[in-house]
């Protein structure tokens, strides 16, 4: 469904030295698959998904969806931001609705089609709210509807729940989870969360910064809908971990420099419980 | 010299508020001074969208003539009344014509920068979901996107209008508040001239306050930006 081949990204900064974000990526979504990509912040996760998406061009190689080439955004991969990118002078309902509006569909049809999908992310009290009277999570979940009614064959997201609290972000898995359970879209999901990732996907892609790069590839076989005890995915989690450590070491070397010394053994330490946040 | 005459009581200018009111002339003053600028707010803020919205599309219009506009918002209104004078007369139509000239370039200005300012992501989301290009993108999601910058815009395009409706009024002939702050001069009445630019202050602060001011506050809040301005 989606296969990314030999893809690469650079950045002329503004020192003018070229900065090579993205180097060699190859891998491929199946249809109906959710495959997270995970790493470390500043790796290249979101300039990847922008590539995807079409927002952005590749420098190398190419990326196929549907069977064509990418080379702009279209209504066939619907991505859900990080900061949601809601219109704000439109209601929930518009909002929602808006896509539909883009494809010539009578205003009475697409009201009705957005109310049924609002409604599938528990938000129908809220169709007539502007995003600003909402909360963090509402907001996503209005983002999600968005991407949802267009009906998209692959619905790409970045770090979609990074900014909210622990609990909301656990509800709003479940709800993710429920929603693909139905529709089975093919995702790529993007986060810094290992235990978002190994709970949520099929797959999981660990990246390596600097250039980044697929890493490692781990495969989730774990019974859905997923239990957050389950011990597959805590062995997944740790493993995940393990290798995690060398990058985060190699990123705060890089960001602290000299001042690195301390906080050496507390990182290259894997079975610290915290890391898994801290990524 | 006697100075008494020239500076008016509080009780004297309230006696002049009392008569304009009473004689008709402060509102008649009133409403066709509220008459000029209204045309001449309407028209700049046509003018002025227009011609912002075509500098932050067209880089080459922006270098030349948008350059241009800058300079001119630095020349006052009131330079240009001579020339109003000598196309159009010593008559309401100057003073809506330097009025308009007063608020024009200011609207311009904040319309190119909303404009130009526009988040990115909310193009690209559009495009994502299909937007096509042209007045399809500019109606749904660029006008839109620049509101809070257009009534901020509008804003001070109003104070400066204010302003160039005042001078203006004071040369030309008619009926309004400026002329009949000359003719309280003319006759020597500081207490009818300081009713009247109390009028003025008044007027100014009420529309700004209660009409700009609210709308201005409202939408930055809707659209989650904190207004740094006062
Ligand atoms: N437009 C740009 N110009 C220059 N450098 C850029 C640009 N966009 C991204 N980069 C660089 O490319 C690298 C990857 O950025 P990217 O936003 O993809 O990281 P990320 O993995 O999504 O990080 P995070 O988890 O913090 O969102 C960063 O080092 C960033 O500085
Ligand atoms: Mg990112």
């Amino acid at each position: 469904m989606i296969r990314v081949e030999g893809v690469g990204k650079s950045f002329a900064q503004r020192d003018g030295v070229v900065y090579t974000a993205l180097e060699d990526i190859s891998f491929e979504v199946g249809r109906g698959e959710f495959v997270s990509i995970l790493g470390p912040s500043g790796c290249g996760k979101s300039t990847l998904l922008n590539l995807v998406a079409g927002l952005e061009r590749t420098d190398r190689g190419r990326v196929v969806a549907g069977g064509k080439e990418i080379s702009a955004p279209g209504p066939d991969r619907i991505v859900v931001f990080q900061d949601h990118a809601l219109f704000p002078w439109l209601t929930v309902l518009e909002n929602v609705a808006f896509g539909l509006k883009q494809k010539g569909m009578k205003k009475k049809e697409r009201r009705e089609r957005a109310m049924e999908q609002i409604r599938t992310v528990h938000l129908s009290k809220f169709a007539d709210r502007y995003p600003h009277e909402l909360s963090g999570g509402m907001k996503q979940r209005v983002a999600i509807a968005r991407a949802l009614v267009m009906d998209p064959e692959i619905l790409l997201m970045d770090e979609p729940f990074a900014a909210l609290d622990e609990q909301t972000r656990l509800l709003l898995h479940k709800e993710l989870e429920q929603i693909w359970m139905h529709t089975r879209k093919t995702i790529l999901f993007i986060t810094h969360n290992i235990r978002e990732a190994v709970m949520l996907s099929d797959r999981v892609l660990v990246m390596s910064t600097r250039p980044g790069r697929i890493k490692k590839e781990y495969r989730v076989q774990a019974a859905r809908p997923r239990e957050p005890d389950d011990s597959v995915l805590r062995h997944i989690e740790s493993r995940i971990m393990e290798s995690l450590a060398a990058e985060l070491e190699k990123v705060a070397k890089e960001e602290y420099g000299s001042d690195y010394g301390l906080e050496n053994r507390a990182l290259s330490h894997p079975a610290a419980a915290h890391l898994g946040d801290g990524i | 010299m006697d100075w008494g005459w020239r500076f008016p009581s509080a009780l004297q200018t309230v006696r002049a508020f009392y008569d304009g009111i009473a004689n008709g002339q402060l509102l008649e003053a009133t409403f066709s001074s509220l008459r000029r600028i209204l045309i001449a707010f309407a028209v700049s803020c046509a003018i002025g969208t227009t011609l912002g919205v075509l500098f932050a599309r067209h880089r080459t219009l922006d270098e030349t003539i948008g350059f241009a506009v800058v300079a001119l918002q630095t020349v006052p209104s009131i330079a240009w009344l001579p020339f109003a004078i000598i196309w159009f007369g010593l008559n309401d139509f100057a003073v809506i014509f330097i009025t308009t000239i007063g608020a024009t370039w200011t609207m311009t200005i904040a319309c190119r920068s909303g404009i130009k300012n526009i988040p990115p992501i909310y193009l690209k989301s559009a495009q994502m979901f299909g937007t096509r290009r042209g007045p399809s993108t500019f109606f749904q999601v660029m006008l839109p996107a620049a509101i809070p910058q257009l009534i901020t815009g509008m804003r001070m395009a109003w104070a400066f209008a204010w302003r160039a409706l005042v001078s203006g009024e004071l040369i030309a002939r008619g009926i309004g508040l400026g002329q009949m702050l000359e003719e309280g001069r003319s006759l020597g009445d500081t207490s009818l001239m300081l009713c009247i630019v109390l009028v003025i202050a008044i007027l100014g602060t009420i529309s700004d306050h209660l009409v700009f001011k609210r709308i201005e506050d409202r939408v930055w809040m809707q659209y989650g930006l904190k207004a740094a301005k006062t």
